[in-house]
């Protein structure tokens, strides 16, 4: 109950989240920066990890799930791994298809 | 929360009509079950990208990266305001929540005003599903351009739904139905809208900056 009232009401300031804006937007600038280089095929591997940094922070920022029960935690994991799972199995099947 | 966590009975009998937990919860389930619909049409992406690589990259050259950068910008800022809003609500400042609500929402019709002049100028040099230009060109070209109406249409139609969902909870705010007693509403919503941002994340990069 006690831990309950916490996690419901507390959370970070405005300032916290205009930092987190703020790192939003330089990833931004980044990654369209970036993709201005020739990388080959590393462009798209650049690009997509920028882009798991940027919703990263909005899911544990924006989305308060650092500052939520371990339950939702465990949700979000469940959820990351099954999605893992799809796309091992579809690019399994692609990238080995004749 | 210190105030509110030294006034345990009055949080018991909020507790016995609401299950904040619990409506969160299910916010997210719900979340879960858009990502495992878009999670298809980015599959069919990769796979067509990795068959198609080429054309891919060739139709990369064709979409508005500059319009696309901006969207990324005013998404990411609607993000920033909701999440205002909801601190802001938490803290009892009602019309400070309110306000920024409302530029949330009118970031999110700059969002769609900007997909109007892309597309309309997209469709303007003939480039849209089954058009005669389309038709006469590659498959791998086809399929980008079926992939990029379709998964950014469905992200724009879920700006739609976001936006009308905030709308109605401005309405709440301003009538103190949403307050720092029960603010899960204002929470949920604003989960919604971050979900519909982090999709936006993904897309910018796989349509815009390809070439």
């Amino acid at each position: 109950m006690e831990e309950n009232v916490k996690t419901d009401t507390s959370g970070p300031g405005y300032g916290t989240y205009i930092l987190v804006w703020l790192a939003l937007i330089s990833l931004t600038c980044l990654t369209v920066a970036v993709a201005g280089f020739n990388l080959a095929a590393l462009t798209v591997v650049v690009a997509l990890i920028i882009a798991v940094v940027k919703s990263s922070l909005v899911v544990n920022i924006f989305m308060h799930i650092r500052f939520e029960d371990r339950i939702f935690k465990i949700f979000l994991s469940v959820a990351g791994v099954v999605l893992f799972v799809i796309f091992a199995l579809t690019f399994a099947d692609v990238f080995f298809r004749k | 929360m210190s105030e509110i966590a030294s006034k345990p009975e009055v949080l018991h009998v909020k507790h016995l009509h609401k299950d904040e937990k619990g409506a969160k919860i299910g916010m997210w389930l719900f979340l879960f079950t858009e990502l495992l619909l878009f999670t298809g049409l980015f599959l069919l992406y990769a796979a067509y990208r990795y068959v198609y690589s080429a054309d891919f990259h060739r139709a990369g050259f064709e979409t508005h990266t500059l319009i696309g950068a901006v969207n990324t910008i005013i998404l990411l800022t609607s993000s920033l305001t909701v999440a205002l809003s909801i601190a802001a609500i938490e803290r009892g400042k009602k019309w400070i929540s309110a306000t920024f609500l409302g530029i949330t929402i009118l970031c999110g019709l700059f969002f769609l005003v900007n997909k109007y002049f892309e597309w309309s100028s997209e469709i303007g040099r003939g480039l849209y599903p089954g058009s005669p230009k389309l038709l006469n060109d590659t498959n791998g070209i086809n399929l980008f351009f079926g992939l990029y109406y379709t998964m950014t249409g469905l992200h724009g139609l879920h700006v739609v739904v976001g936006i009308i969902v905030l709308t109605f909870m401005l309405v709440f705010v301003l009538r103190g139905k949403i307050s720092s007693e029960d603010p899960v509403k204002l929470e949920n919503a604003g989960l919604y809208w971050h979900l519909v941002d982090i999709i936006w994340i993904f897309l910018f990069p796989l349509f815009y900056l390809i070439n």
